[in-house]
């Protein structure tokens, strides 16, 4: 596996799979009275996020915690950032703590690349942008894999605002490298032109979606509902929204968070036993310690993962 | 009230190789002993000693002789090509000479083989109104080393709102108008500068794209930005602009230039407008030519221009396009951009690149090399470039001024390898491998370049 984390299109399926193996054994660690392991003890891992971030935030942080890292957590408010400084500035002053890890959130594509040939220290992409956020898909399949098992052949479909989503550009290439068949669908205006170069079928309507195994609504960001993208909230809902009408019982549902309640989800299907929101945020944190602890703790102690190896991360 | 003031109606600038400005250099005499002399519009190929004397081409032929007082340079294995012409550049004078002046700029465009550019109107201040445009044409005869015009706005500040004073600024010398960087939004407003025209001449170069279909697109909208998630300027966004002004320009009987184009949809546009006698000429740029929107996904700020690097299809019909010649000519939109402007993520950095040094380096090895076109119709889209603005091509016949350029197309070297005479490095080709290697320039009838290495060899 590469010394970064910037983009799904760097990892192997079997690299994937070494990290759902690991982030596995972090969640055993996870069912436990103490959660800590003291894996990247002295070590620094630095949380730099130049937007606004809840979950993806203070998951990385319990993340770092829970492998015993020292975190230090930059916010673009309140920092140099404001004062004008530029991104490689910014990065080059917090490369100087000599840091193992740079966690980077950014609105701009690209960003984590950038910071990867400022730095010395390994860098994770936690969203750039509308581009990617390897992470969170990850997450997505970890969290699937736990409730069906081999995805291979697995009909996905993601639904909603694709054209601004980075969550469906890591997604549509993380669930097709694990055997899925992802079908894309939403808007016209909100589908990018070319996106089926992925590896995806596109739709417009939902007529079809009885064929899904497992149904990944997007955030409808609502500062995209003023511009013409759509017409309106109601349209949109009434088109696109997954409620207990569409979506069948023998359908999964998956949602990145946080969910607007009435536009992309009803709230039946959010609190229905399909839905595998909560276990999602769950996933988050040990998919992040699998993350951290493949990029930063394998230079320091090179101990290969023996195939089907569940519990070497010791509690503290 | 003075004279100035008064606009100098009648006088169209279209004549004008006169409008172009340069510090004058001694008129050079040198003899140039056995280039393969190239020079297609002049029906020039063989190998031949070429004299200049006083700044002037006297003769071709075998064993010439030197004169008392010339310089010789031994240019076996050379070839001599007529000067190349570049109708777009960004010289960003006034107002960010740290990223170019008169001075870097067209040093840059002498490395680079040119003998006369054309520079842009998007400085700060705008070139809108006659006293900037003569203060500029003054201190191009101060500092530049090769020929140099300026175009003028259209719209006062670039706004797309209210026309320049067009015929006092051609009165003043105006190489032709264009809000190039923006374009002329409303139908209304370019209908009337087409009208306008009538009085004024100069011809209207157009940097075309809607931006209500741009957006805030950074890049080709296609496979690549729809996998990177950058916003994507559809090639349509220039193709509906250009028949738009190809329709205007008929209407008006006006003539128009259209810059930089980079989709095949315009192409077809301007076929079918030429088609039909509309008086349009247009330009296509070597990073055009040469690369497509594949670069961007290196997320490397030196492919982020605009009109953006498009489709490998696109890139095919632009290439059709100048050897048809409905594009007429090679332009290389040099742009330079300071460093620390360009060392942004990609969404945030100033679109540009700089050309005026790799331009036939990079369409030699990219284009004539492979033999996608030949050397001959390379070395005529590269002089073309002044003739919709009035600005002859240069020639190699006896009895022209000496404006030419000595090239090794032997040499190999790295863009960028030996620094930059431009002041600005955000060329899209820096660290390729090129063909073609400028060793002499001659402008306007004065050496404007000569090589480093080169100039020592020929003194010896």
């Amino acid at each position: 596996m590469n010394r970064h984390l910037l983009s799904i299109d760097e990892l192997s399926r079997d690299d994937i799979e070494r990290i759902l193996r690991r982030a596995e054994s972090f969640a055993e660690v996870s069912g436990r009275e103490i959660k800590k392991v003291p894996t990247l003890r002295g070590r620094t891992v630095i949380n730099l996020f130049y937007e606004a971030s809840t979950r993806t935030s203070s998951s990385f942080e319990l993340a770092a915690k829970r492998l015993s890292a020292d975190l230090v957590s930059v916010k673009a408010q309140g920092s140099s950032v404001d004062k004008g400084e530029s991104l490689k500035d910014t990065v080059q002053t917090l490369s100087a703590y000599d840091p193992a890890g740079i966690v980077i959130r950014s609105p701009h594509a690209g960003a984590a690349a950038l910071v990867s040939r400022w730095t010395s220290a390994s860098v994770v992409n936690a969203g750039d942008g509308k581009h990617e956020h390897p992470t969170q898909a990850l997450l997505d399949v970890f969290t699937l894999r736990r409730r069906i098992g081999a995805l291979e052949g697995t009909k996905l479909w993601i639904v909603g605002d694709v054209l601004h989503s980075r969550v469906a550009r890591s997604g549509i290439l993380a669930f097709t490298r694990m055997g899925c068949k992802v079908t894309v669908c939403g808007p016209p205006t909100l589908i990018p032109r070319g996106i089926e170069t992925l590896g995806c079928e596109v739709c417009t309507t939902l007529d079809d979606l009885g064929d899904a195994d497992v149904v990944y609504a997007l955030r409808m960001q609502r500062e995209r509902m003023t511009g013409s993208f759509v017409p309106s909230l109601r349209e949109y809902a009434a088109c696109y929204q997954i409620d207990g009408r569409r979506l069948g019982p023998n359908q999964l549902l998956m949602h990145p968070g946080p969910v607007n309640r009435g536009v992309e989800l009803s709230a039946e299907v959010i609190d229905s036993p399909q839905a595998l929101i909560t276990r999602q945020v769950e996933s988050g944190v040990v998919v992040r310690m699998a993350v951290l602890y493949e990029l930063l703790a394998g230079h320091a102690a090179p101990a290969p993962l023996p195939e089907g190896e569940t519990t070497e991360p010791q509690p503290a | 009230m003075s004279e100035e003031r008064r606009p100098s109606v009648g006088r169209p600038s279209t004549a004008a190789s006169a409008s172009l400005e340069h510090a004058s250099g001694p008129a050079a005499t040198v003899l140039v002993r056995g280039a393969r002399l190239l020079d297609p519009r002049a029906g020039i190929d063989g190998t031949a000693d070429l004299l200049i004397r006083d700044g002037e081409i006297a003769e071709h032929g075998d064993a010439l002789e030197a004169p008392d007082g010339a310089e010789v340079v031994e240019a076996s294995g050379l070839h001599a090509f007529p000067g190349f012409v570049d109708p777009h550049v960004h010289l960003r004078t006034p107002g960010r000479e740290d990223e170019e002046d008169l001075d870097s700029g067209t040093r840059a465009a002498a490395a680079g083989g040119y003998c006369a550019i054309l520079a842009m109107p998007n400085t700060d201040p705008v070139v809108d109104t006659a006293p900037v445009l003569r203060s500029l044409r003054e201190r191009a005869r101060a500092e530049a080393r090769v020929p140099t015009g300026f175009l003028a706005a259209i719209t006062r500040g670039q706004a797309g709102e209210q026309l320049t004073e067009m015929a006092e600024l051609g009165g003043a010398g105006a190489a032709g108008f264009t809000d190039d960087g923006l374009p002329v939004r409303s139908a209304g407003v370019m209908r009337q500068a087409l009208q306008y025209q009538r009085l004024a001449g100069g011809v209207l170069a157009l940097h075309e794209e809607d931006p209500s279909l741009s957006g805030d697109g950074v890049m080709h909208e296609g496979e690549v930005s729809a996998r990177l998630g950058l916003s994507g300027i559809p090639s349509v966004s220039e193709a509906t602009m250009v028949a738009r002004d190809c329709a205007l320009a008929a209407y008006e009987h006006g003539r128009i230039h259209v810059q930089h184009v980079s989709a095949r949809e315009t192409v077809e546009a301007l076929e079918r407008a030429c088609a039909a006698g509309v008086e349009v000429t247009a330009e296509a740029t070597p990073h055009h030519l040469l690369l497509t929107d594949d670069a961007v996904r290196s997320l490397d700020t030196n492919f982020k221009m605009n009109p953006p690097l498009r489709s490998e299809a696109d890139r095919r019909a632009v290439l059709d396009g100048l050897r048809s010649g409905v594009l007429g000519c090679v332009a290389t939109d040099h742009a330079p951009h300071a460093r620390e402007e360009k060392e942004h993520p990609f969404e945030l950095a100033p679109m540009g690149v700089t050309g005026l040094e790799t331009a036939f380096a990079a369409l030699h090895i990219g284009l004539v090399r492979p033999g996608v076109i030949g050397l001959d119709l390379l070395v005529e889209r590269m002089t073309a470039g002044g003739e919709p603005f009035g600005v002859p091509a240069p020639s190699l016949a006896a009895g022209s001024p000496a404006n030419l350029c000595l090239v090794d197309l032997e040499a190999e070297w790295e863009a960028g390898e030996a620094g930059w005479e431009s002041r600005s490095s955000n060329c899209a080709f820096a660290g390729r491998r090129l063909t073609g290697r400028v060793r002499m320039t001659i402008a306007a009838g004065a050496v404007a370049y000569r090589e480093r290495s080169f100039a020592l060899e020929a003194v010896r």
